[in-house]
């Protein structure tokens, strides 16, 4: 018997908690109003879903019900995704070490 | 347009990618690069998608159009927001990711088939449970979120709001939220979808309500957990690998990060989201202490107590956001090192409305990173230092959380600020923290109270230096 690729889907996802568990408890704790934030971010790859959903209307009408939601969440998700990189790259860049010349 | 398999491999990649941004975070000098993998994925998954689909007709621009304006937007508040609006920033952009999850799910329900997931009506059983589970859990962040920014932005009161019968209600509603995935799933109804979507909204709504502004560093990392939960339950539904891992790798983050918060209140996970705290404790202690004496002194006292010091640990805490004090702090602070005084920074884990919210802030000022330490790392410093100077920090000094078993707070990690030889405590009274509890630090023989606006009290220190 064949096996459900949905058992497939799901071993990623056990096996991404693992490593994601294991990654974030290396984050230096200084680091945590970054990591929130940079993980707002690519849990906006959603937008994935909402290309597709938003190119779901036929070639005669691009609006329908369905698409229209999609063209919203990839507003939503694009926001988001600007936005938290961007906003996790000025954190990160604010971040400096001594300055050995300076006392 | 290229095939499902090497879309999923690319797809693969860019999941590989977001756990190296993730990586890239253990240490500030590797953060930047990480950073950068995170972008690099991000783009590979959305070209990546275009190609797979293969559309480039109208739908394509204002695709392109959509993302433009939602860029725009997302790009103009990243420039714009000061640092000390960081909580409210990431619980905005939590309610967003859910409220997306939510519109990817309806325009899945609505049309499967450009998801090649059935017919309208008679969607796949597998798909359909996953889609009401993404688009559930979406909801709440989405609502959950909403009150979160709303308490934190000030716009809504911070203190708990609490009624009766509030959590037999909220169980009532969790298990008729199981009871309705269970009937959608038999029926395909579409009313019964939308009434899936107006509860999980109210669910969300109700179970963040009760939850003090304290307890926000707990609640702004469960709602990022949820919200990776909500993106990686559309994943299955789209049978994306980047949105699976990538919901997994959020939603175990957050789980931690919560797991860490709880821990530094040393208070359970439920007793944080069952809520109410610090509204009932307030009566028990501060009748009988009112009376006893305090020191209080100046800015002239402070900076001759300072400038006679070898060595200073600084402790801020969420006061020091509310009064935009870190670069005041750090003229201080420089000033001090012109004197040849040690300073260092001693942060505890909740300091602040979120996690590391106060090493932003320090960044920020430009205080270098190896300078600020965390609490295990710092604490047993205190008994050698000269001045404590704690700016906007309470309960997290509370020497009863270590004496008292009676207290609210007792075997909550404090730092051993009244180890110092003194301790100099800005504050605008003399008010008990969030806790509702009296500091047993303010009457200490070795304390002296500095009441005044913490910016101002710093700027006046400086000049006394």
């Amino acid at each position: 018997m064949e096996i459900d690729p949905l058992i497939f889907r799901l071993s990623i996802f056990i096996l991404s908690i693992f490593v994601g568990y294991y990654v974030v408890w290396s984050v230096t704790p200084s680091l945590h109003t970054p990591l929130m934030s940079v993980t707002n971010a690519i849990s906006s790859v959603i937008i994935v879903g909402a290309i597709i959903a938003g190119l779901s209307g036929n070639s005669g009408s691009v609006f329908n019900t369905s698409s229209i939601f999609g063209f919203l969440a990839i507003a939503l998700a694009a926001i988001n995704i600007f936005g938290g990189f961007l906003v996790t790259q000025r954190m990160l860049a604010m971040y400096k070490k001594k300055k050995k010349d300076k006392k | 347009m290229i095939s499902a398999n090497l879309s999923a491999i690319f797809y693969l990649i860019s999941g590989v990618l977001f756990i190296l941004a993730l990586r890239g975070l253990s240490s500030p000098e590797t953060s930047r690069q990480g950073n950068f993998f995170g972008i690099l994925g991000m783009i590979i998954a959305v070209t990546v998608t275009f190609l797979s689909t293969g559309n480039f007709s109208t739908g394509f621009v204002y695709v392109l159009i959509f993302i433009l304006v939602g860029g725009s937007i997302g790009a103009f508040i990243a420039y714009r927001i000061p640092m000390t609006a960081m909580p409210e920033l990431v619980a905005g952009f939590h309610s967003l990711v859910g409220l997306a999850a939510v519109f990817v799910a309806i325009s899945a329900f609505l049309n499967p088939e450009a998801f090649n997931l059935g017919y309208q009506g008679n969607i796949k059983l597998g798909s359909l449970i996953e889609m009401s589970i993404g688009a559930a859990v979406g909801a709440i962040t989405f609502s959950g979120s909403i009150i979160a920014f709303l308490k934190l932005q000030g716009i809504m009161s911070g203190s708990p709001i609490t009624f009766k019968g509030q959590h037999p209600l909220n169980a009532i509603i969790l298990i008729s939220i199981i009871v309705l995935i269970y009937f959608l799933c038999s029926t395909q109804s579409s009313n019964l979808f939308w009434i899936l979507l107006a509860v999980s909204f109210l669910i969300g709504f109700l179970l963040i309500i009760p939850i003090g502004g304290a307890d926000m560093p707990v609640v702004i990392s469960m709602l990022n957990s949820y919200s990776g939960w909500a993106a990686a339950g559309i994943g299955f539904t789209l049978e994306n690998t980047a949105l699976i891992i990538t919901g997994a790798l959020v939603g175990s983050s957050g789980a931690i990060l919560s797991y860490i918060m709880c821990k530094g209140m040393n208070r359970s996970f439920f007793n944080v989201i069952l809520g109410g705290f610090g509204a009932t404790d307030e009566k028990s202690n501060t009748s009988s202490k009112e009376q006893r004496p305090v020191k209080s002194g100046n800015a002239d006292d402070a900076a001759f107590l300072m400038k006679n010091a070898s060595s200073v640990i600084i402790v801020p805490g969420y006061g020091m956001a509310v009064a935009q004090a870190q670069h005041a702090l750090r003229e201080m602070v420089d000033t001090l090192k012109k004197n040849d005084i040690k300073v260092s920074y001693a942060i505890h884990p909740v300091a602040g409305r979120m996690p590391g919210h106060m090493n932003v802030l320090l960044a920020e000022a430009n205080v270098p990173y190896d300078e600020v330490f965390e609490l295990e790392e710092i604490n047993n410093d205190f008994a050698n230092a000269d001045v404590a100077f704690v700016i906007g920090a309470n309960d997290v000094t509370n020497p009863v959380a270590k004496t008292d078993p009676q207290s609210p707070i007792y075997g909550m990690p404090v730092l051993d600020v009244e180890k110092c030889k003194s301790v100099l405590f800005v504050k605008r009274s003399l008010s008990p923290g969030y806790a509702g509890i009296d500091n047993d630090l303010f009457y200490k023989e070795n304390t002296l109270m500095l009441f005044a606006d913490a910016k101002k009290m710093t700027e006046d220190i400086t000049k006394n230096l």
